[in-house]
């Protein structure tokens, strides 16, 4: 590993996190949704900072290629964010659905009372 | 608590989606045919003058902003049912494939039951279907017949009656998938312990358009269908616990 490398794998890891850190501090991704990805920074920072982690981490697990865990670490986590926006989709559609009835409900009451209070000034 | 078939505690129930062109014809021969009944016209986010002639004839209109499906628009119903004391939600469909005059029928039904099904296929009418669409509501006649312990042969009808402890659980949880409206609608009655019941209706042909005899369309609603089914058993009982006891 050239000394260029070794800092390209810490700046990217970096980025991750001061990306993800500026968005949380302006209300641009809540805590729940951010945990996965400060997660994915921080295993990236010190991947990046200790590369023998890597290598120590792969031996135990039994994986030949250290970059091999990379791979399906990286996967893992996408995959999680991933279920986790549809969960959240599947949650907010249902919340509009329940919304979108009542207004409908709401709108109708009200034009009856209205109806009803015109009737009453006549 | 019987529901009597002439009392005046029943809503229709009526989802239009685009139907500008029959829903006031609809309206007016539900009235005619069940004068006490209220009707309730949901405008499930129509870009046309749905809500409007609707309206016209004399029904009751919530509009949707935005459409939902016939699921969606029927809690709206179940909803206003429960706030208002309805002891009957009939759902009639506006573009006039059903008879109001089978009403009568559900409701008397009803008196001994919880859910009340229209059956097209029940010797009334002339309601045919073949190929894949014709196996998949056979699937599905054997397994909610199985389920909800009663002999349904037409499970995907929308021609429906419920009564008060029905309305309460749908109120809450009527499902909006495409299909569910129908199929779980009928799981979580049964799982629920509702009584479900089937009398025979004729079925006219819509006014509007034709089902669809394309063997593609055909299939992948039978795949669907089965999706829904086995989605409905595999929910956690839980998910329906809500005042269905009296």
């Amino acid at each position: 590993m050239t000394l260029t490398s070794y800092i390209f794998g810490i700046a990217s890891a970096l980025l991750i996190l001061v990306v993800v850190v500026e968005m949380l501090r302006r209300h641009l991704l809540r805590e729940r949704h951010a945990i996965w990805w400060f997660i994915a920074g921080v295993l990236a920072l010190t991947a990046g900072v200790f590369p023998q982690t890597l290598e120590w981490a792969s031996d135990v697990i039994g994986i030949e290629v250290p970059l091999n865990l990379v791979f399906f670490v990286s996967i893992t986590i996408l995959f999680f964010v991933c279920l986790q926006a549809s969960a959240e989709l599947t949650r907010l559609e249902a919340r509009t659905r329940t919304l979108a009835e009542r207004v409908a409900l709401i709108e109708m009451e009200l034009e009856s009372q209205r109806e009803r209070s015109t009737d009453d000034a006549d | 608590m019987p529901v009597s078939p002439d009392s005046s505690r029943i809503l229709i129930v009526m989802p239009a989606f685009n139907e500008q062109a029959s829903v006031a014809a609809v309206v007016r021969e539900v009235r005619e045919k069940v004068p006490d009944a209220s009707i309730l016209v949901v405008d499930d986010g129509s870009k046309d003058a749905t809500s409007r002639e609707a309206r016209k004839a004399g029904a009751l209109v919530a509009t949707l902003p935005f459409n939902l499906g016939v699921g969606g628009a029927m809690r709206v119903g179940f909803r206003h049912a429960l706030t208002h004391g309805f002891e009957a939600v009939v759902q009639v469909d506006s573009d006039g494939q059903h008879d109001p005059a089978g009403v009568p029928a559900l409701l008397r039904e009803l008196e001994s039951a919880d859910l009340v099904l229209g059956a097209r296929f029940a010797g009334e009418g002339d309601y045919r279907v073949r190929g894949p669409r014709q196996w998949a509501m056979k699937l599905l006649a054997i397994v909610l017949s199985r389920t909800s312990r009663a002999k349904l042969t037409d499970t995907t009808s929308g021609f429906r009656a419920s009564g008060p402890r029905a309305i309460r659980l749908f109120a809450e949880h009527y499902p909006a998938e495409y299909l569910g409206d129908t199929i779980e609608a009928l799981v979580i009655a049964s799982r629920s312990g509702l009584i479900v019941r089937q009398v025979p209706v004729a079925m006219r042909v819509r006014a509007g358009g034709v089902p669809s005899h394309n063997p593609f369309k055909a299939a992948a609603y039978l795949g669907r269908a089965t999706l829904a089914l086995l989605v409905a058993f595999m929910r956690p009982r839980s998910t329906y616990g809500v005042a269905v006891e009296r």
